[in-house]
């Protein structure tokens, strides 16, 4: 077999394992609720019950200021998915069948992996629409507009790829889930829907320097079009944990299967 | 045995996990075309076996040759001869069965994957239920699929890891067809199994695998014929013979049967033995013989006893 015709296999590989992610996808209930309502449930949730409630200083609009935040809940939790479909295959005959065949090693985390990309674009589209519809007055540029789409796919991908660190060490698929909760949760101690000044001290010194921060002060700096120091930290935070977590889960996927 | 005629080859093959020995050194040579079977008991070691032959599992020492390549120096080259359907039945449960068979054959790298798949779900008898999600699925059902999967790549050898535990009588039967069939078609089946009649059913050779070795192997027949305590039945026309017969065998072990006039006469099967056997009963009148045989079960828990 030539490299060329090598190469156009493997790449063959991988979108047929991306092909079976994705198609699990509309195949499942869940997974449907997490796409699709989850953005739209977040937006009402945080802009109608809390944001009567919480003041964030100024005549700034709510929808604006926590549209960041949803975005990279949404993300969180979509790509901690990963982590129980790919537990799921470990534990269950598929995988061994896919490892007795001539296929592309790398094919299998990273069909999840597109899907996981996928399923994420969907989910932010929802709720970018749904916060338009809620009021959200971006006033980014295209180039913002680019460099937040950047950023949010980089997000996703490391996202993603730590995600499958927990599903391929997790024991159990529910065990693996948990990822999802960590995902969910840490979004609140950041600036994503109150300012860090009202936190108490220990948790505002966590919540200053915690990636999700940064993420969302540089995501709030593009929407309004204003310069800001945090999206070339953004972009570093995010590309530092994609490349770490990426090359550790290859890692324990090739010890684990040989 | 011609040595190119063997698909299958392993020289003392070895693995331990930590400090348990599961396979002390296993030598087999497996012919192109046939049924082997690996009879043994639960932990046995049947499935690490398996999981090496099919590349999953790297073996601590020893030699496996698949269709002349060497397990551990080309599993590529391996993984594109070989089909392995494991204990579970290793497909996807939220795609349908025609979903399924696409996905193996565009892994496989086959140019017909279409044509291919309609196939198989027609010899599979699964057409009705093409598009349903596997997960609806009855357990027979699923492990046609899961065969039809395993074939769609046009593998030389394939690995079957108890295939038909916890089928119902009927699926198994279906099951025990379907594996003489492929083998039929050329394709050598390498079948674990911890039902001797299974391995009865189907298989051309028999190896007995227990706690790491392979204590015994051989056609079911030769394996039978292996345990000394075989015997033969003599039945007798009249009581006369019957009496004067029990004079000649003094000094025999036989059991009588005076119902039947039946006496039963141990033998170690050879035939030197059975014709002076006979020559001495020259002169009653036997009306039938018959040749009694340790059943596999009985070769089986002797072997597995000692």
């Amino acid at each position: 077999m030539s490299t060329q015709e090598s190469l156009c296999w493997k790449t063959n590989d991988h979108f047929v394992m991306a092909g079976r992610c994705i198609r699990h996808l509309t195949r499942s209930l869940d997974n449907l609720l997490i796409v699709i309502a989850l953005p739209i449930m977040m937006m009402l949730l945080f802009s109608s019950v809390f944001g009567g409630a919480i003041q964030i200083g100024g005549d700034e609009n709510y929808v604006n200021y926590i549209v960041p935040g949803i975005l990279l809940i949404c993300i969180g939790y979509s790509a901690s998915t990963t982590a129980v479909s790919i537990n799921m295959d470990m534990s269950q005959g598929i995988i061994d069948r896919f490892r007795s065949m001539p296929i592309a090693k790398s094919a299998f985390i990273t069909g999840h992996v597109i899907a996981s990309v996928f399923r994420n674009i969907i989910s932010t589209t929802v709720s970018i629409l749904a916060a338009l519809v809620l009021g959200f007055s971006p006033k980014a540029s295209l180039t913002e507009w680019l460099t937040t789409i950047l950023i949010l796919l980089l997000f996703a991908l490391a996202m993603t790829y730590l995600s499958t660190i927990f599903g391929l060490l997790a024991k159990t698929p529910e065990g693996a889930g948990a990822f999802g909760f960590f995902m969910l949760f840490l979004p609140y101690v950041s600036s994503a829907f109150v300012p860090l000044e009202t936190l108490p001290k220990a948790l505002r010194l966590f919540a200053e320097h915690q990636p999700i921060t940064i993420l969302i002060e540089a995501l709030r700096s593009l929407f309004a079009n204003t310069s800001s120091p945090f999206t070339f930290e953004a972009i570093i935070w995010c590309s530092g944990i994609l490349i770490v977590s990426a090359f550790i889960a290859g890692q324990i996927f090739r010890r684990k299967t040989v | 045995m011609q040595v190119e005629n063997n698909v299958i080859q392993i020289r003392g093959l070895k693995k331990s996990y930590k400090r348990m020995e599961v396979l002390k050194g296993v030598d087999l040579n497996i012919k192109k075309g046939s049924i082997f079977c690996l009879l043994g008991s639960n932990g046995a070691g049947k499935t690490t076996m398996v999981k090496i032959l099919a590349t999953l599992l790297k073996a601590d020492s020893g030699e496996v040759i698949l269709s002349g390549c060497d397990v551990k120096e080309n599993p590529e080259q391996v993984r594109s001869v070989i089909s392995l359907t494991g204990q579970y039945a290793a497909v996807d449960g939220l795609l349908t069965a025609r979903e399924n068979l696409r996905m193996v054959g565009r892994l496989n790298h086959i140019n017909n994957v279409k044509a291919k798949t309609d196939q198989l779900l027609r010899e599979f008898n699964l057409e009705y239920a093409a598009d349903r999600p596997v997960s609806t699925f009855s357990g027979g059902m699923r492990r046609r699929l899961d065969i039809a999967m395993s074939l769609i790549g046009n593998p030389e050898i394939i690995f079957l890891d108890e295939p038909t535990t916890g089928l119902d009588p009927q699926s198994r039967i279906e099951m025990w067809k379907i594996i003489r069939e492929m083998a039929g078609a050329g394709v050598t089946v390498f079948l674990t199994t911890q039902y001797i009649e299974e391995a009865e059913q189907l298989a051309n050779h028999i190896a007995v695998l227990h706690e790491g070795i392979i204590i015994a192997q051989g056609s079911a027949q030769e394996l039978k014929s292996k345990l000394a305590g075989g015997a033969v039945l003599l039945g007798f026309e009249d009581t006369s013979s019957y009496i004067t017969a029990q004079q000649v065998l003094k000094g025999c072990s036989y059991k009588l049967n005076d119902d039947t006039l039946t006496i039963e006469v141990a033998t170690d099967g050879s035939v030197k033995q059975m014709a002076n056997l006979l020559s001495n009963l020259n002169g009653t009148n036997i009306a039938y013989l018959e040749q009694k045989q340790a059943s596999l079960e009985d070769v089986f828990l002797t072997l597995v006893a000692n």
